[in-house]
């Protein structure tokens, strides 16, 4: 059974981290510069997953915390690229 | 090296392991979605799924798995749940009116944009929009 986890834990740091590699490749080429904000919140996102994935395969909460933190700076440069792409300035 | 404790009881590996794989399933079609959906407007949809089901299946296997671990109920993950429940969608919208206001802007319509090549007809707000220059060449068109 802890073979079991343990592969389950690999195959899905394995699927996230490819998850990252389609999000940068968007990031790369998207045509317009809202694409690439759109993906660099989705990498933020599959961060935060993956501190979760390394809280259960560590079995330490610490990780959590990591995520919270995640979670939170992505929402907020997510929120202060989009203010800026559509005004021009970030506080009115 | 994983520090899973060996004496694991089998009914929380299988729930954990089928949730996890479950999770980073969603979390990959998700961002396939992201790269590719041909325009942004539907691109916007796919890490939707992601943030939702894919951190929801995460979020529940990581409670269950140290709920039984630490023999006490640890749900604290709870705290990210709602935090994401309640930033993904301000996130999503302030998105969505960014490239409404950009596309206005830049004067390209949705039609432009999108991979079938047909163009719209019957669309009088086009014609007053060409006849004041706002409309004359819809620059960028999406390469794909």
């Amino acid at each position: 059974m802890k073979l079991l986890l343990e592969i389950s834990l690999y195959f899905s740091q394995f699927c996230v981290v490819l998850a990252m590699l389609l999000c940068m490749l968007r990031l790369l080429k998207g045509p317009t510069a809202q694409d690439r904000v759109l993906a660099l919140d989705t990498i933020w996102m599959c961060a935060m997953l993956f501190a979760l994935l390394l809280g259960i395969s560590f079995a330490s909460l610490v990780y959590f915390e990591w995520a919270m933190l995640i979670a939170l700076t992505g929402f907020v440069s997510s929120v202060a690229l989009a203010k800026f792409l559509m005004r021009g300035e970030i506080i009115e | 090296m994983m520090q899973i404790p060996a004496d694991i009881p089998a009914w929380l590996a299988i729930i954990v392991a089928l949730l996890l794989i479950c999770g980073s399933l969603i979390t990959l079609v998700g961002t396939l979605g992201l790269l590719r959906l041909p325009h942004f407007y539907q691109r916007i949809h796919g890490p939707a799924i992601t943030i939702t089901f894919g951190a929801g299946c995460f979020l529940l296997a990581s409670m269950l798995y140290f709920t039984a671990l630490q023999e006490r109920p640890v749900i604290h993950e709870l705290l990210i749940t709602a935090f994401i429940m309640l930033t993904a969608p301000v996130t999503a919208m302030l998105l969505m009116r960014t490239a409404v206001y950009r596309d206005l802007r830049n004067g390209r319509r949705i039609a432009d944009m999108a991979t079938d090549p047909q163009p719209v007809t019957g669309l009088s707000a086009t014609a007053g929009a060409k006849s004041s220059g706002l409309m004359e060449e819809p620059r960028d068109r999406n390469p794909e």
